[in-house]
């Protein structure tokens, strides 16, 4: 259900700040922490870095902190390349990677929190297992029917193999799942951008022989059709893909199989 | 895989109720609207929304001001009055410029439909389109009641 505002324990308070003396290259970093054990709630931390010894990435400035400044600070990060989509937080307002954010795109304090209404398990980590559970329930997976030899791949032509770019990227940092409106209300039932993009690249892929299944497993007023094409998704996520796009197309799908 | 009625994997459910919302444990939720940076595309969205609620009460105005057309010539009077006076054009300049954005945006959702105009710069751009325009018909209205 639609809650705009956040539930008493989840408000965040005026947190510590950790200051050092001005040399006219600092950087306020303010940074959202909780912490499961000491029964507090969040808060907001401000720490001052010295530019001149920091990399260029908003992961930089983040295993700075936590090598140098706090050490309890936590997150998640391992590819430090946009490839693993384990470092997706809200930096200056939007979702992205920490890894591939510069930081000299942002104006100002950055200010970076966890992805958006999710439960956090402590600082930036938020509790992804739902979002998991969705993307189990499609099934994300090769299905096929029709036989083939053991020694003997599964040919696609050039043409249906083009039909892939665009979704094959997604690496699953559901930095769009969590920027999207829809998704905050009711993410219960709504499988969310992240997941109907995957949904897609099972439907599109003419090596799968389960399509109508699939098709039947989205056709429900939450799961498929919450979607009301606020584009959140498409604007923040970190690898340029459109999963807005990929939804209208499964929308599209669902009319088309009825003639 | 377990599925239950949502389709989803029923031991991922169990744990994330168990760890998140049970009475051992209730983690907090991370800011959304608090904190998101407002975007030109959802504002649209949320605009279309507010302008559908706009046009049911103000479809409701209207009938009421037919209806007492019909019944008696004071409570015409009255609610063409009320219509008239300062407040009442207000309204009736709202109920005006939400009509036209509701159907502007409403073409915008077609042509989505049909899988048309979802790119960035796209999605942004008609959104302005449908913006700018419903203010430009409002104003033509107005031009053409004075």
């Amino acid at each position: 259900m639609v809650e705009l505002r956040l539930p008493k324990n989840s408000c965040v308070g005026q947190g510590k700040a950790w200051s050092i003396p001005s040399n006219g290259k600092t950087r306020t970093f303010k940074i959202y922490r909780y912490n499961p054990d000491d029964g507090s709630k969040p808060k907001l931390d401000s720490y001052e870095i010295d530019m001149s010894e920091c990399g260029p990435m908003v992961l930089d400035a983040l295993i700075k902190i936590k090598n140098e400044i706090d050490p309890t600070l936590t997150f998640r990060r391992s590819c430090r390349e946009g490839i693993c989509g384990s470092c997706a937080m809200n930096i200056d307002g939007t979702n992205t990677l920490a890894c591939t954010k510069f930081l000299s795109e942002v104006q100002g304090d950055v200010k970076i929190y966890p992805l958006p209404h999710m439960r956090v398990i402590k600082d930036l980590v938020p509790d992804l297992n739902r979002a998991y559970a969705q993307l189990s329930s499609i099934e994300p997976w090769l299905k096929s029917e029709s036989p083939t030899r053991p020694d003997q791949e599964r040919l696609q032509s050039p043409q249906d193999r083009r039909k892939l770019d665009g979704l094959y990227e997604c690496i699953l940092c559901f930095a769009c799942t969590t920027s999207c409106p829809s998704y905050w209300w009711n993410s219960e039932r709504y499988l969310g951008p992240a997941v109907l993009l995957q949904a897609y690249r099972w439907l599109e892929d003419s090596r799968d022989e389960h399509q109508g299944e699939r098709l039947d497993n989205l056709e429900d007023p939450f799961r498929l059709f919450r979607c009301h094409t606020i584009m959140n998704c498409s604007q923040t996520c970190p690898k340029g893909l459109n999963p807005a796009k990929a939804i209208a197309e499964i929308k599209k799908m669902m009319i088309q199989r009825q003639f | 895989m377990k599925f239950g009625s949502n389709g989803v994997d029923v031991r991922y459910i169990l744990h994330f109720w168990e760890k998140n919302m049970s009475d051992k444990s209730v983690r907090p939720l991370s800011p959304h609207l608090q904190i998101y940076r407002w975007q030109w595309t959802a504002s649209y969205s949320i605009l279309h929304r507010l302008t559908g609620i706009a046009l049911s009460f103000g479809a409701v105005l209207i009938a009421l001001w037919l209806v007492t057309l019909g019944t008696s010539p004071d409570a015409f009077a009255y609610v063409h009055g009320f219509m008239n006076s300062w407040f009442g054009i207000f309204v009736l300049l709202g109920f005006c410029w939400s009509m036209f954005f509701h159907v502007l945006n409403g073409i915008r959702h077609l042509f989505w439909d049909m899988g048309m105009g979802f790119t960035l710069e796209h999605g942004q751009f008609s959104g302005h389109l449908v913006g700018i325009s419903s203010l430009v018909l409002t104003a033509l209205v107005i031009a053409l009641a004075l």
